[in-house]
């Protein structure tokens, strides 16, 4: 499953807007999955994070 | 927060702002929505703009002008520098804003025409009725409110989730989302009139690093890399530091921003029942600059009259407000945007060979103004080599 790194996220968007499930928000300036409809593996969201606030680890 | 308005905006960036000025300009009820507990903060955004499309909506103010630039330098792989502007653009170019006090104005404006601004205060769902788009569900402050409308603007930036809850899909390809990061940094050496763009696909890869002057001695320092070529290790903020080692060891860093911008073609469709999608949720910021405020405050302005019309006939159906749709697309927004989704898609995949042999040959050419037609067609004249590579470009242009 996708871990955030809360002290990492700079809460920019940039993965919500390539999320092909639309399963990441920005909630009151959190970044937030919905465990149900992420795909867990595509990774699109660690890879485009400017950052690097979104780690992908073993369940 | 009323139960019913005639009009919901989504997002009060520089679209939302627009477009609820112009609705309630109109004679309508309007309520915008920001889910942040401020308009325009944290900024996402490197903050230049041309003087002309500026004026098309305000007049610039010191208020929330940062920098007054004159003139702007391309940089190529190998450090050769070709300037546009000065002498020949008449002084005119841009402005570098100040884009929280200038987000902040422009709300303002909004509601002092009388539309209702609430902040802190997220939309999370569209009421569908019939299929149909009633109006949204807000959270502010704890508390939840279905609000009716018979139009709702998405004006939510990046993000672009409303448009998408409603049916519409707005994701945008990895390979076409610009991930950035910029420093402001202080107490560095450089041309307080000159925006600086420098691209090389080994130091910012399908993508380009800028310097913004904010002051004197201040700027805004960034980098856009294609999503595709970020990944551990080699993300923007790993590029952006690379380049301020290399080029700005002594600088002082006082704010850290990052954002994605997207620069893949316009949504295909821009409306639905009951429904607009103006700026940056629109997919419609420049495919080559990543420049979005202009857009979006024009395809914001648009649509709050579109509505306000549709409203006023009695007909906000898909059909009565595609003369938004038709109206962005096929004037000089759309034109430009489809031109330059054409000179992005030849030019970013070059090697730092062919971008140096380009820069290379600029400097020998007197161009007058900045547009992206001109430069591209002396490029071309200069580079003959191009129009065997790039066949298609000539006849987009
Ligand atoms: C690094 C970077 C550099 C840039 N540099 C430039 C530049 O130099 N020049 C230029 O012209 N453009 C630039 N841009 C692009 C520019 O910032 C955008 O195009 C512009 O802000 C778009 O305006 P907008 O109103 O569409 O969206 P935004 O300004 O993003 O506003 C959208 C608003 O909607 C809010 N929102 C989102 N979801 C919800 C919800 N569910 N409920 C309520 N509110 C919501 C957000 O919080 C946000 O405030 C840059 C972008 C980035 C990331």
């Amino acid at each position: 499953m996708i871990n955030i790194r809360r002290d990492v996220c700079g809460y920019c968007g940039a993965c919500v807007s390539v999320c092909p499930q639309g399963s990441l928000e920005l909630i009151d300036a959190y970044l937030t999955v919905d465990t149900e409809t992420c795909k867990d593996k595509c990774k699109i969201c660690s890879t485009v994070c400017p950052l690097g606030a979104i780690e992908w680890v073993e369940k | 927060m009323k139960e019913a308005y005639d009009i919901l905006v989504v997002g009060g960036g520089p679209g939302g702002a627009l477009a609820a000025k112009a609705a309630a300009e109109a004679g309508l009820s309007v309520l915008l929505v920001e889910k942040r507990p401020a308009i325009g903060a944290p900024v996402r955004c490197a903050e230049g703009i041309g003087k002309g499309a500026l004026a098309e909506f305000i007049e610039a103010d010191p208020k929330w002008v940062s920098t007054d630039i004159e003139r702007a330098v391309l940089v190529g792989p190998d450090g050769t520098r070709f300037t546009i502007g000065g002498e020949a653009t008449g002084g005119k170019v841009g402005y570098v804003l100040d884009r929280k006090m200038f987000d902040r104005e422009l709300v303002w404006r909004a509601a002092e025409a009388g539309a209702e601004i609430q902040v802190h205060a997220r939309a999370s769902a569209p009421i569908m009725i019939d299929g149909k788009l009633q109006g949204a569900v807000i959270h502010q402050h704890g508390k939840t409110y279905e609000v009716r409308a018979k139009v709702v603007i998405a004006a939510d930036g990046v993000e672009s989730k409303f448009a998408k809850w409603a049916g519409i899909d707005t994701t945008v390809p990895l390979w076409e989302l610009e991930t950035c990061a910029q420093y402001l940094v202080n107490d560095i050496d450089i041309d307080p009139k000159a925006n600086v763009f420098y691209v090389s696909n080994e130091a910012c890869p399908w993508g380009y690093i800028w310097i913004f002057p904010k002051g004197p001695r201040c700027a805004n320092i960034g980098i856009g890399i294609a999503g595709t070529k970020s990944g551990e290790g080699h993300r923007a903020k790993d590029y952006l530091d690379r380049f301020m080692a290399k080029e700005f060891p002594n600088a002082k860093i006082t704010e850290l921003m990052v954002g994605g911008v997207s620069v893949c073609r316009p949504l295909e469709c821009t409306v639905a029942d009951n429904l607009l999608i103006v700026g940056d949720a629109a997919r419609i910021s420049d495919p080559i600059t990543g420049g979005g405020i202009y857009n979006a405050m024009y395809t914001g302005d648009l649509a709050g009259k579109v509505a306000a019309t549709a409203i006023k006939n009695g007909d906000t159906s898909k059909k009565a407000l595609m003369v938004y749709d038709k109206t962005w697309r096929e004037g000089p927004v759309g034109k430009t945007l489809a031109r330059n989704y054409a000179v992005k898609e030849s030019f970013i995949k070059m090697d730092d060979k062919k971008l140096n042999s380009i820069v290379h040959s600029m400097s020998d050419l007197s161009i007058e103004d900045l547009s992206v037609k001109k430069l591209v067609l002396a490029i071309f004249k200069a580079n003959p080599w191009l129009a065997l590579e790039l066949p298609h470009l000539l006849k987009a242009l």
